[in-house]
């Protein structure tokens, strides 16, 4: 070490190397101890310490980005999100794009509707369709509910006829000849003769743990369409492809030993009388000629028909289509809209009827409410803070104490001391009786309602604003007052025009902090609150928990989330993020 | 304030008026928390003073709601479930918040500004906004109901504190002690544990403190993103509060108003020791 940093036996990188490094080279850029431009090695050194600031930040920054940010941009992407409709029904929505909006639509669109049910009550999805449609109009649940036990009676007609006409339409073997792609049946050929060895290799096994051991797991290879059916009989193939999915991967079963269900017969028929087939010159081009031949003179009952006939007349309704249709597109306003109490449908953009117009009440509730509280704030805490800031150090610091303890008090602790106190036999109550105020029987209500919110909410809520009043007003010089006394104005006069502006910043910092913590409020309102004094959290919280509109839910939020930073960026604006202080 | 001796008698009446007003409002402030402790030890099961209890009768207050929250299951499991989340999340929140508040307080951050007010924003947003928002992607990624979940969550809300205070402290502290330490031959780690973070320590309790409230205090976010498995106390108080509602939750607020007595005290102390690190003297 000693000879290292012996100053002349150091050749290396050294202040006083380079300033004579730097006399040497006197003109040309200024270089620094190792040599490089200063500019560079400066830059480079920032660089470096931007880095490691950045390397200390980065571990929380990620955490954050995804144990907060990612949660709340789902829920912005929820209130938009609207794909269930367009992916549970494809065939329907492409179908609707023809609709006139009134008249019920025509056969095609039932056609589609069948297929598109089928697959999707296979799959269990129509329920969940149903609950999403039923937000929008009331009663489409039920009516999904009940067409989709109805779904397996849809082409049975033409099964029968089919099968009558030949029994090879029966056998799985058929449709796989017609259906199945020649590699795909290469493959399951292969698989099957794997799965005998693999299952003869087990029985052959002498203990329990061996056989488990040799079991055959591997699923079937996913099944896929030859290219000629998907010509010739695109109809037929696209549903038979759905019902070779759903039967590998919903039953686990293989296509190959499946009768296909009565839809796909309908498919086949459809496509026979469209005057395709011809094309398919594949195995059983024959069957096919015959099938094609016989279908003119099928016996044939509508799609349209079976619907508005068997299953439910309300597929009749317009009101039902319009809403497939209104909520068809992939991302929707339908949620921003009805948070606003306005409604999607077939016609365009409508008020909700008058007597569900509940949330621009409830949004002007959450308003009145918070501002309410809000004045409160202002009322008591004014004079706290004015009291403490102009008395000695000691003594204020002890009634700071009577302002601190609520603050840390959990905030159960203190809707349960509300709770008890203004119950109709609680404590408040009981002393108005005893004084003589009240009658004993007509005591007051003070709980379960808006009276009870404001009352437990401003105790709740007053530190907040105390704390930064205080802070400000403790930074007022008094002598201001004192010379605007000395020059005639009178105590009111000079607390008015001299004290009061000064202590304004306080009050818009504290009423800003009040008002954006009051407007999203969920717990104490949900305790003391009853039905009249609940904010527009607490529907959020319904809408999550007990009614399962998550989107309206996640549209509600962004609202509330977009009120709220507007507030903020104006407490920035006007306080500083910096300038929050914890007591 | 004091009352000059040639005030009026108006100015003396106002002077007391106000006065008046003001320990009425202090009242305010005090009384439901004071009020609910000697309910909790009432003997019936009443929400109000019995005339016994008012008679300062021995007889009329007992123990008893005490002893069913230290007996009755449901309590215990709350309590134990909130004593295993509430250290998990602070100590989450207090290691990477402070990291995090040590890499902010560098003379050259880039985005500082954006920074801040990304890693401040869970204490923005209302916090049922940020429940519903943890409830659909915690439901996603399958964390929704699991212990890991509700202590993320925890950790997240606390961080603004953690940050908030642990930045104050470093606003005060004189970076060519850093140096000074380098220059010793200490390597950054050694100096972080040697030289700041003795200086720093108490901001880093008190955010520490701040982060543990925070998450023992939580409600809303614990309701959705928690199961049945993570009913912490205030949890139960919650339920409590909405459905039967007994004195034993009496009981738990008493206890819980000790606990916060003695937090503030701890943030207190540690906050004049700060003060008198820095050589500010206590105010």
């Amino acid at each position: 070490m000693t000879s290292a940093t012996d100053p002349d036996a150091y050749t290396g990188a050294t202040p006083d190397n380079a300033i004579r490094d730097a006399d040497r080279a006197e003109k040309g850029p200024v270089l620094a101890a190792d040599g490089t431009p200063l500019k560079a090695s400066l830059a480079r050194s920032l660089r470096v310490q931007k880095l490691r600031a950045l390397g200390l930040i980065a571990p929380l920054l990620i955490f954050i980005l995804v144990t907060f940010i990612a949660p709340i941009a789902d829920m912005l992407f929820r209130s938009v999100e609207n794909q269930i409709v367009s992916e549970t029904l494809p065939r329907t929505v492409q179908e609707l794009e023809r609709w006139d909006g009134e008249s019920v639509p025509d056969e095609e669109t039932f056609r589609a509707l069948a297929a598109d049910l089928m697959i999707a009550t296979e799959l269990k999805n129509h329920t969940r369709l149903g609950s999403r449609l039923n937000y929008e109009t009331t009663g489409i649940s039920s009516l999904f509910r009940q067409t989709g036990r109805d779904m397996d009676e849809v082409g049975e007609v033409y099964l029968d006829q089919f099968v009558e006409l030949d029994e090879a339409w029966e056998e799985p073997e058929t449709w796989m000849t017609l259906m199945a792609s020649d590699d795909w049946l290469t493959a399951r050929d292969q698989w099957a003769t794997d799965k005998e060895e693999a299952e003869a290799a087990q029985d052959a096994a002498t203990t329990a743990e061996e056989a488990i051991a040799l079991e055959f797991t591997t699923p079937e290879p996913d099944f896929q369409l030859n290219q000629i059916s998907q010509e010739a009989l695109p109809r037929t193939a696209s549903i038979y492809r759905q019902f070779a999915q759903v039967i590998q991967s919903e039953d686990e079963d293989s296509p190959a030993e499946e009768e296909p269900w009565a839809i796909v017969y309908q498919a086949l028929y459809e496509d026979l009388t469209a005057g395709r087939g011809e094309g398919y010159d594949g195995e059983i081009a024959g069957l096919l000629t015959e099938a094609r031949e016989a279908v003119g003179s099928f016996e044939e009952v509508p799609v349209r028909e079976f619907f508005l006939e068997e299953v439910d007349e309300d597929w009749a309704d317009p009101e039902v289509w319009g809403t497939i249709e209104a909520f068809s597109s992939p991302y929707t306003a339908g949620y921003f809209l009805a948070s606003a109490d306005f409604q999607l449908t077939p016609q365009g953009i409508e008020r909700q009827p008058e007597d569900q117009q509940i949330y621009g009440l409830l949004f002007q509730r959450t308003m009145f409410m918070s501002l309410t509280i809000m004045f409160s704030c202002i009322v008591l805490g004014y004079p706290i803070a004015f009291l403490l800031s102009n008395l000695p150090v000691r003594t204020s610091n002890l009634l700071l104490i009577l302002v601190l303890l609520p603050f840390w008090t959990s905030l159960l602790v203190r809707t349960s001391a509300w709770k008890v106190l203004l119950q109709q036999q609680g404590v408040i109550n009981d002393i108005l009786v005893w004084i003589g105020l009240v009658a004993d029987n007509n005591r007051l209500e003070l709980i379960n309602n808006q009276t009870g919110t404001i009352i437990a909410m401003t105790h709740i809520l007053l530190p907040f604003m105390i704390l930064p009043l205080y802070s400000v007003m403790k930074t007022i010089p008094p002598y201001y007052v004192r010379a605007a006394k000395s020059l005639g104005a009178t105590p009111f006069t000079a607390f008015r025009r001299v004290y009061f502006p000064q202590s304004v910043p306080g009050i818009g910092a504290g009423c800003i902090l009040v008002f954006i913590l009051a407007i999203g409020y969920y717990i104490t309102p949900e305790l003391v609150g009853g039905t009249t004094g609940t904010f527009i959290s607490n529907r959020i919280a319904y809408h999550i928990s007990s009614s399962l509109n998550w989107g309206l839910a996640a549209a509600l939020g962004s609202i509330l989330l977009a009120l709220v930073l507007v507030l903020y960026y104006l407490y920035d604006r006007i306080v500083g993020i910096d300038n929050v202080s914890l007591g | 304030m004091e009352l000059p001796p040639y005030a009026t008698t108006g100015e003396r009446i106002w002077f007391y008026t106000f006065r008046v007003i003001c320990g009425l409002i202090f009242f305010f402030l005090i009384a439901p928390i004071l009020t609910i402790i000697p309910l909790s030890f009432n003997a019936e099961n009443f929400f109000t003073f019995t005339p016994g209890m008012l008679a300062l009768d021995p007889d009329a207050y007992s123990m008893r709601h005490y002893e069913d929250f230290f007996t009755n299951s449901q309590w215990q499991t709350a309590l134990r479930n909130s004593i295993q989340i509430a250290p998990a999340a602070t100590l989450l929140s207090v290691s990477l918040g402070t990291l995090a508040a040590v890499g902010l307080s560098q003379s050259h951050v880039p985005a500082r500004r954006a920074i801040m007010a990304i890693l401040i924003s869970p204490m923005i947003v209302p916090l049922i906004i940020s429940a519903a928002g943890m409830y659909f992607f915690y439901s996603r990624i399958g964390l929704q109901g699991t212990w890991i979940g509700v202590v993320l969550a925890h950790a997240a809300l606390g961080i603004p504190f953690v940050i908030i205070t642990v930045t104050a402290t470093l606003v005060g502290f004189d970076n060519s002690l850093t140096r000074a330490s380098a220059n010793l031959g200490a390597g950054p780690v050694r100096t972080f544990f040697k030289v700041q973070m003795p200086l720093i320590l108490p901001g880093v309790i008190s955010g520490g403190l701040f982060a543990f409230i925070t998450s023992f205090d939580e409600v809303v976010v614990v309701l959705f993103v928690g199961s049945a498995g993570q009913k912490t106390l205030p949890w139960q108080m919650f339920i409590g509060l909405r459905e039967q509602i007994s004195p034993t939750i009496l009981a738990v607020a008493t206890i819980l108003v000790v606990i916060s007595i003695a937090l503030l005290t701890t943030v207190e102390l540690l906050r004049r020791r700060s003060e008198r690190l820095r050589g500010l003297s206590p105010s």
